[in-house]
C-alpha cells in the first residue's frame, strides 16, 4: 500500500487533489481510498487530505500516520501544523513553492530523506501560467507523478479531464504535465 | 373578489344558516342536502364549540370547489381530538394527523406527494388551531409560504390553547384571562405590545391569498374558501371561531360573538392577493368594543369594583387602530 | 456500474435509482453532498417524477416525508446529529404511524459541545423511537443497504434509517458499483401502500389511542421489529440473487471461528478492525470480529450464537450511555446472557477521534493480558491528564468555567499536529 498525505488550506483544492489522486489510481486498475479531515471554517483553515493505493481493496479507516508521501500546498502550514509527522527515511516529499529547502527552513528534514524524494515544486506559478489561477493542486499531481510514479501522468490528465471540462480541465492538465516536466525533464516528452 | 353584497335575514331574524328565497346559485354549501358533511356528527365538541363549526363549514365548501377531491393534514389540537376519539372518527374525508407543530409540513409533502404523482387534480388543506399555527407551527407554517406548496392553510382562531386548558399563545387578545394570564393585581390579563397578527405575517410572504373570515359569516366564509381553492400556490385563511368554555360565554353566543368581534373592529375581515389588501367587511356602524367584552367572563375583570376602564379605552384604540388602517368604515376608508 | 466516487455521491445516486417521488431536504454536516446530488438530479431531469423540497428545518423534513408517504409516495430524507434530534418528535411520528419513510442518517457527534465529526451517538439517541437501524461498514455497504432499506420499509411498513458514517464514508472517495436502474427496478416493486390518503376511499390515520388499545397498538410496533429480525436476512439474500454480492443482512462474522477474542463494532471502524484481526491472526493470535449491520432490531439470538465460543468479547462502540457505560455492550451482555464470555465495554471514536489500528491492537494486547477491568466502561486513548487537570480546577474554584473552553485551552489551540 502506498500512502499519502496532503496538506493545505481550505480553498486550495486539497481534497481534490486526493480525490483526483485516487481516481487516476482508479484508471489504472488499482484500488484506492481518499478522504479529507477538515474543520467547519471554509477558506484558509489547514486541511488535511488522505489518498491510499493498493493493489487489492483497502479497508482501512483511520489518518494516515506513517506517509509514504507528503505534499505540502501551501508552505506557510509549516509553522503551523507537523506536516512531516511519521515520515520515513523513504518518503516522498513534495513542497510547493519558489525557493529552497534551505530558505524554507527545511535543511534538516533534507538530510533525513533521500535526496531524489525531496522535491520543491512552484506549483502555483504554474498554475497561474497555465490555468490563470494561482490552484497548485492539479500541477502538484503532476509532479508527484514524476516524483513517485504512483500513478502515470496519463491518469493523473485523465482523472483531471473527467473532473473538470473545457479549458478549465486542459488548463489544468498542463500545469500537471508542466510540473510533471519540472521533476523529470526526461520524461517530459510524455503525452497527457 | 370574494366580497358579496351582504344577505341580510330580516325576515327569519335569527343566524339561519341558509335561506330558501335564495335562487340556487346563491345559497350556501351548508344549506345544500348533498353537502359533504366531511366533518359528520358524533363528535365531541363542547356545546356551541366555533372552531367544529368553522371546520364544517370551510371542508364542505373546500369539498364542493374541489368536487371531493381533497386530502387535509391537521394539527394537534381541538379539532382533532374531538373528531377522532377512539375507535371513532368524524371525517369523511382523507384525513392524517401528525403532530402539533407540522401540520403545514406535513401538508406540503401530501402537495409534493401529489405532484410527483401527476395527481394534481387532489387538492391539499392544512388546518389547526392557533396555537399550532402561529407558535408551535409557526417556522413550518412560513416555510411553506415562502415554497410556495400548493396548500390551503386554515387556522381556527380560538385566541388560546383551549385543548390544554386555555393557555395563552401567540393569538390571545390583550386583556384576556388565560390560565397563564390570569389578572392578578394591576395586570389586565394578557399583556398588551404582545401576539402576532398571521394574516398579516402572510401577506407579508406575498402569497397569492389571504383572508379573515368569522362563523358570524357564513355565505362570506364559504366564498372565500372557493376564492382560495381557485389559485395554486400557498393560500391562508384565518377563520375566528370563539370558544364558549375558554371564553366564557354562553354556548348560543358564539356566533353572535363572533359577529360582535367583527362589528367593533377587533377581528377585521378582509381579504388580500399578493401581500395587498383587496377587500374589506366594512362595519355597518362600529359597536364599542364593551358589548362584546361583556359578553365574555375572560374579560369580566375589566368591569369588577372598579372597572379596568383603562384597559377598555386601550382595547378600543386596537378596533379604532383597525379601522383605521383596513378602512373597514366608509367615511374612513383607508 | 463501477466507478471511483464519493460516498455521498454514491449513496445519491443509488437512492435516485429506488426512484423515491418526494426527497425533502435540510442541509446539516456531513450529509449535504447526499441531498445536493439529488437536488441536481431532479433539476435535470434524471430522477423524475420527483419533487425535492427544501425544506425550513429538519423537522419539517420528517414531516414532510410523513404527508408524502401517508399520500402513497416513496419519501425520502437525509440528516446527521442536532437534525436528526430536531425531528425526533416526528422519527416516533413516523414509525407509530408506520410509514415506510427511508433516511441516511450520516453518523455525527451530538454536542453540547458542538461537534461536527463522526460518532454513533446521534443514532443510538433515537435507537427506541421504532425505526429498523442499518449500519454500513463502507460505501458499498451503504449503497447497497438503501436498496435493501426501501424493500424492507415498504414491506414491513416500518421506517428505517441507513446509518453511514459521518466524514469517514460520506467523504470518502473510493470504487462503487452503483447498481443500474433496470436491476433496481427488478428489485423493489413500486410503492403499493398499506394505509393511503385516497380521496375515493378515505381514512382517517392518526386517531388519539387511549388506554384502552394503546398497549395493543405498540405491541405491534414491537412484533413488527421482531419480524425484520427474519426479514432482514432475506431481504440481503434476495439482494445477493439479484446483484450477485453479499451485504446487508444481520451479522457479519470475520474469522470468528476458533477466536478466543472477538471485537464487536458497528460502522466503518468494522475496516479497520479486520486489518488489525489479519496482522493478529497472522502472529497466530485466536482474534476475530463481529460487525453488527441490524443494531434494530437487535439480533439477540445471532449474537448469541456467534460469540458464544469465545473466551471474551470486546465491544468497540462511537457513543456511550452517560450515567451508565457501553449502549451495544449493554446489548451484546444481554444476548450472551447466562454463557461464559467477558464482556469488555469501549468507548472510542467520539467526536471523530480517529480509532487507529495501533490503539486497537494496544487494546487487544491489554484485554488479553486481564489489564482491562470488565466491568467498567473504558474509553480507548483517553488523555486523562487532561481531564485530572480539568477536575483539578474544579475543586479550585467555584467559577471553573466551561468545560470544553478549559480543555481545549490545555490542548492547544494551535499544536503542530498533523491534522
Amino acid at each position: 500500500m502506498f500512502e499519502v498525505r496532503v496538506h493545505g488550506r481550505g480553498g486550495q483544492g486539497v481534497v481534490t487533489a486526493a480525490e483526483l489522486l485516487s481516481v487516476a489510481a482508479f484508471q489504472e486498475g488499482k484500488y484506492a481510498q481518499a478522504f479529507p479531515t477538515f474543520g467547519s471554517e471554509r477558506t484558509g483553515a489547514p486541511v488535511t487530505a488522505f489518498c491510499r493505493i493498493a493493489d487489492g481493496p483497502i479497508r482501512a479507516r483511520e489518518p494516515i500516520v506513517e506517509p509514504d508521501a507528503v505534499v505540502v500546498q501551501d508552505p506557510t502550514l509549516l509553522r503551523q501544523v507537523d506536516v512531516f509527522a511519521g515520515i520515513g527515511p523513504d518518503a516522498y516529499v513534495l513542497v510547493n513553492t519558489a525557493r529552497s529547502f534551505d530558505e524554507l527552513g527545511l535543511s534538516q528534514l533534507a538530510v533525513r530523506l533521500r535526496p531524489d524524494r525531496l522535491v520543491a515544486v512552484p506549483a502555483t506559478e504554474l498554475a497561474r501560467t497555465h490555468l490563470g489561477r494561482p490552484l497548485p493542486n492539479a500541477a502538484l499531481l503532476g509532479a508527484f507523478a514524476a516524483l513517485t510514479g504512483a500513478v502515470t501522468l496519463e491518469s493523473v490528465a485523465g482523472a483531471i479531464r473527467r473532473r473538470f471540462s473545457g479549458a478549465t480541465g486542459e488548463g489544468n492538465v498542463a500545469a500537471a504535465t508542466a510540473a510533471f516536466a519540472a521533476v523529470e525533464p526526461d520524461r517530459s516528452c510524455a503525452h497527457a | 373578489m370574494a366580497s358579496r353584497p351582504p344577505v341580510k335575514f330580516f325576515q327569519v331574524g335569527s343566524f339561519a344558516a341558509g335561506n330558501r328565497l335564495l335562487p340556487e346559485q346563491e345559497r350556501t354549501v351548508q344549506s345544500d342536502r348533498d353537502r359533504s358533511n366531511a366533518l359528520t356528527k358524533g363528535h365531541r365538541a363542547c356545546q356551541g364549540c366555533g372552531e367544529a363549526l368553522g371546520a364544517r363549514y370551510v371542508l364542505d365548501a373546500a369539498m364542493r370547489a374541489t368536487q371531493g377531491r381533497l386530502v387535509a393534514a391537521n394539527a394537534t389540537g381541538c379539532l382533532e381530538v374531538f373528531s377522532t376519539p377512539y375507535p371513532e372518527s368524524s371525517w369523511r374525508l382523507p384525513w392524517l394527523h401528525s403532530l402539533f407543530g407540522n401540520a403545514p409540513a406535513v401538508a406540503a409533502g401530501m402537495a409534493a406527494a401529489l405532484r410527483a404523482k401527476g395527481r394534481t387534480d387532489v387538492r391539499v388543506i392544512g388546518q389547526g388551531g392557533d396555537g399550532g399555527t402561529l407558535d408551535i407551527g409557526f417556522g413550518c407554517l412560513s416555510g411553506m409560504f415562502e415554497r410556495g406548496d400548493d396548500v390551503l392553510y386554515v387556522c381556527y382562531d380560538n385566541e388560546a390553547y383551549m385543548n390544554t386548558g386555555v393557555q395563552r399563545s401567540g393569538a390571545t387578545p390583550p386583556g384576556a384571562r388565560t390560565a397563564t394570564t390570569k389578572p392578578v393585581g394591576d395586570e389586565p390579563g394578557a399583556a398588551f405590545g404582545q401576539g402576532k397578527s398571521a394574516p398579516l405575517i402572510a401577506m407579508a410572504h406575498e402569497i397569492p391569498y389571504v383572508a379573515t373570515a368569522t362563523v358570524a359569516e357564513l355565505h362570506d366564509l364559504e366564498a372565500k374558501v372557493e376564492r382560495a381553492m381557485s389559485f395554486r400556490g400557498a393560500r391562508y385563511l384565518h377563520v375566528l371561531v370563539p370558544c364558549p368554555l375558554g371564553w366564557g360565554a354562553r354556548s348560543a353566543d358564539t356566533i353572535r360573538i363572533a359577529r360582535l368581534a367583527k362589528e367593533t373592529g377587533l377581528f377585521p375581515v378582509f381579504e388580500a392577493e399578493g401581500g395587498e389588501v383587496v377587500a374589506v367587511s366594512k362595519l355597518r356602524h362600529p359597536v364599542p368594543v364593551e358589548e362584546y367584552l361583556r359578553l365574555q367572563r375572560r374579560f369580566a375583570h375589566l368591569f369588577g369594583d372598579p372597572p379596568r376602564t383603562d384597559v377598555i379605552e386601550r382595547l378600543q384604540a386596537l378596533a379604532d387602530r383597525n379601522i383605521r388602517r383596513f378602512g373597514l368604515v366608509e367615511e374612513v376608508a383607508a | 456500474m463501477r466507478d471511483q466516487l464519493e460516498g455521498s455521491l454514491g449513496i445519491a445516486r443509488t437512492v435516485a435509482r429506488c426512484r423515491p417521488e418526494v426527497v425533502s431536504a435540510y442541509p446539516i454536516s456531513p450529509q449535504t453532498h447526499i441531498v445536493e446530488a439529488l437536488s441536481d438530479m431532479v433539476r435535470t431531469g434524471e430522477l423524475a417524477p420527483c419533487e425535492f423540497m427544501l425544506v425550513e428545518s429538519e423537522f419539517a423534513a420528517m414531516s414532510a416525508a410523513i404527508g408524502a408517504s401517508a399520500v402513497g409516495a416513496r419519501a425520502y430524507t437525509a440528516t446527521a446529529s442536532q437534525g436528526l434530534l430536531y425531528m425526533a418528535e416526528a422519527l416516533y411520528n413516523a414509525s407509530g404511524l408506520g410509514l415506510p419513510v427511508v433516511m441516511t442518517l450520516a453518523n455525527r457527534a451530538i454536542g453540547a459541545p458542538i461537534n461536527i465529526w463522526n460518532d454513533h451517538s446521534d443514532a443510538m439517541s433515537q435507537r427506541d423511537s421504532g425505526w429498523i437501524q442499518l449500519y454500513a461498514e463502507s460505501n458499498q455497504a451503504a449503497i447497497d443497504l438503501h436498496v435493501q432499506a426501501f424493500a424492507l420499509a415498504e414491506e414491513l411498513s416500518l421506517p428505517v434509517m441507513v446509518c453511514v458514517d459521518g466524514f469517514v464514508l460520506t467523504h470518502a472517495v473510493e470504487p462503487l458499483d452503483v447498481p443500474e436502474q433496470e436491476d433496481v427496478d427488478a428489485f423493489l416493486p413500486p410503492y403499493e401502500p398499506r394505509q393511503v390518503l385516497d380521496p375515493e376511499d378515505p381514512v382517517t390515520i392518526g386517531a388519539m389511542v387511549g388506554p384502552e388499545a394503546f398497549t395493543e397498538v405498540r405491541y405491534l410496533a414491537h412484533a413488527k421489529q421482531m419480524q425484520a429480525l427474519d426479514l432482514v436476512p432475506e431481504v440481503a439474500s434476495r439482494f445477493t440473487q439479484a446483484f450477485g454480492r453479499s451485504s446487508g443482512g444481520l451479522l457479519r462474522r470475520y474469522r470468528t471461528e476458533g477466536a478466543e477474542t472477538v471485537v464487536v463494532a458497528l460502522g466503518s471502524v468494522l475496516g479497520t478492525i479486520e486489518d488489525v484481526v489479519d496482522g493478529l491472526r497472522a502472529n497466530g493470535e485466536r482474534v476475530g470480529a463481529l460487525g453488527i449491520t441490524c443494531f434494530r432490531p437487535f439480533p439477540l439470538e445471532e449474537v448469541r450464537a456467534a460469540l458464544a465460543e469465545a473466551r471474551r468479547v470486546v465491544v468497540v462502540e462511537r457513543a456511550f450511555a452517560v450515567g451508565i457505560g457501553g449502549i451495544v455492550g449493554q446489548n451484546v451482555r444481554l444476548a450472551l446472557d447466562g454463557l461464559p464470555p467477558v464482556v469488555h465495554d469501549v468507548v472510542a471514536g467520539l467526536g471523530g477521534r480517529a480509532v487507529t489500528r495501533r490503539s486497537l491492537e494496544s487494546l487487544v494486547a491489554d484485554v488479553r493480558a486481564g489489564r482491562l477491568e470488565p466491568g467498567r466502561l473504558h474509553f480507548l486513548d483517553l488523555d486523562t491528564r487532561l481531564v485530572e487537570r480539568e477536575l483539578q480546577r474544579l475543586q479550585e474554584r467555584r467559577r471553573s468555567g466551561p468545560h470544553a473552553e478549559n480543555i481545549l485551552r490545555d490542548v492547544g489551540a494551535v499544536a503542530a499536529r498533523p491534522y
